[in-house]
């Protein structure tokens, strides 16, 4: 090595430059940081966020506690009861048997989506925009069936997790009154 | 005794016995499933058809090949008989058209049955068919009969195997459960719809293949695979009754009591009602340890079972292991005591 590579002092300067180039370039130009909570990024298309129990388009719960998610998630987050369907619930639940009680502990769910992929109902969905907020207490993190299941309102519910448009919510609406 | 060779392997059985039996002493993947065929039933088999084989040479006299295929079931063997099982690729083609067969008329409303998990038209399915349907038309369906409190029929789910009707008219004395109608209108009934109430009645739960016959006691309360099974056994009051039975525990809970099935799901000992239905406390069982289960089964997910260890791994453990293994009841060594 030369006496000047020994003394670091060019790759010091050619680093600093390098640094001093951002630095100056994030200030006149382009802003890198985003300011939350007024402005959020956009999400991955792939995201997975927080479960929700679908319902089909006659507003009936898709899920018939089948348990083939509970046994297929890793983490075992997910527990449920089954119930058998009395007459003149046909308009609440869609088969004869339905989940009396469906629960997610969101602590122990790693959002992998083995659940979606496991359901042979199409009725659990990780939504592509919605994150599990965070809570003080624990038991706030495991997840009923209150706030599971999906509304019925057309504006409030989601195709494959993601928010129904304007125009696919009129759609849905259309459909439900024929 | 005759031998045969079956799918290349050479047995030698007693005259009169059928194929699938001889194929059953071979054991392992080359025999043939079975959805109707029940060993302890008389006059079972022939039905489903799931059985079928090919029959390469008929015997040593005449080794003509059989023109069509045969059910092994209820064919016997013959010395000298060639037949090929897992090594014809016909047997394994016309397999997938007998799952599309049974499938047809069958709801698939696997999510919601409780057979679901230990199902034996399931389980063929899943080995023999394909995952796509062509059928297009609409599918049988039945009034709802109700045949008492304990039981639950799902005429839509019945593959028509008869093994239930053999149950009853075998066990029981009086028999009150028949198959009605011909063709695909046959369905299994109690003829006046009223209760069966002999003490015998629960074994057709045991016997259905499907979920046709399921458990009311049990119905929704939980799936199987959650479920934990200990064999047990008690001094039954029934003399006929031989009271060994399989516990199926959920926590500390017993939600159901089943006869114990054998590897091709088939029950040697019958159990009666009052074992079945109202003996569902722990105190009321002398448990003797958890009841085996294929680790192919969905079911053996979390299951522990006695430990088996290789006898001749045993030489090479340290002393203190093999003598803890032996002092600690439920872990039994494979080879030196059991």
């Amino acid at each position: 090595m030369t006496l000047a590579e020994r003394a670091y002092l060019p790759a010091i300067f050619q680093g600093l430059t390098i640094t001093m180039r951002h630095f100056f370039r994030a200030a006149t130009k382009k802003q890198v940081t985003v300011r939350y909570p007024d402005e959020t990024r956009p999400f991955s298309p792939v995201f997975r966020g927080l479960h929700v129990l679908k319902r089909d388009e006659l507003g009936r719960e898709r899920c018939t506690a089948c348990g083939l998610c509970a046994v297929a998630c890793p983490a075992e987050a997910i527990t449920m009861v089954a119930g058998e369907r009395k007459k003149g619930e046909e308009n609440l639940y869609r088969e004869e048997k339905y989940a009396v009680s469906y629960e997610v502990n969101m602590l122990r769910c790693i959002f992998c989506g083995l659940c979606e992929e496991a359901c042979p109902k199409a009725a659990v969905y990780l939504q592509a925009d919605k994150m599990a907020p965070p809570r003080f207490e624990r038991d706030e993190f495991i997840y009923g069936k209150d706030r599971l299941v999906e509304p019925v309102s057309p504006d409030k519910r989601s195709k494959r997790g993601i928010q129904l448009t304007p125009e696919q919510a009129e759609k849905l609406r259309q459909k439900q009154l024929t | 005794m005759a031998k045969i060779t079956f799918d290349g392997i050479e047995v030698e059985v007693p005259d009169g016995t059928t194929i699938l039996n001889a194929a059953r002493q071979i054991g392992g993947g080359v025999v043939p499933p079975a959805m109707c065929y029940y060993t302890p039933l008389k006059g079972t088999g022939g039905k489903c058809r799931a059985c079928l084989v090919r029959v390469a040479a008929g015997s040593a006299k005449d080794p003509r090949p059989m023109p069509k295929l045969v059910a092994s079931c209820i064919t016997t063997v013959q010395d000298g008989m060639v037949v090929e099982n897992t090594t014809s690729q016909q047997v394994m083609d016309v397999r997938k058209g007998i799952v599309e067969m049974l499938l047809i008329n069958h709801p698939l409303d696997c999510p919601v049955c409780d057979q679901a998990g230990e199902c034996d038209l399931q389980d063929f399915a899943f080995e023999h068919g394909v995952s796509t349907t062509r059928y297009e038309e609409e599918r049988r369906t039945f009034e709802k009969i109700d045949i008492g409190p304990l039981i639950q029929l799902h005429m839509t789910r019945c593959i028509l195997c008869y093994r239930c009707v053999y149950t009853a008219d075998q066990l029981t004395p009086e028999r009150v459960h028949g198959v009605l109608g011909r063709g695909d209108a046959s369905e299994i009934g109690t003829y006046i719809e009223n209760v069966i109430d002999n003490e015998f009645s629960g074994n057709v739960i045991d016997v259905c293949p499907v979920g046709a016959l399921t458990d009311k006691t049990f119905r929704f309360k939980q799936r199987v695979w959650f479920t934990k099974p200990v064999n047990a056994h008690r001094d039954c009051e029934n003399e006929k009754c031989c009271g060994r039975v399989t516990l199926w525990y959920k926590g500390k809970d017993v939600l159901r009591v089943t006869a114990r099935k054998d590897q091709y799901g088939e029950v040697k000992e019958w159990i009666c009602n009052t074992c079945r239905f109202d003996k569902k406390e722990t105190s009321d069982w002398v448990l003797e340890g958890p009841a085996h289960i294929s680790r192919a089964s969905v079911i053996s997910a979390n299951h522990y079972e006695l430990p088996v260890v290789n006898p001749q791994v045993i030489l090479d453990l340290p002393e203190s292991t093999t003598r803890e293994l032996e002092r600690n009841p439920p872990l039994r060594l494979g080879g030196i005591n059991g």
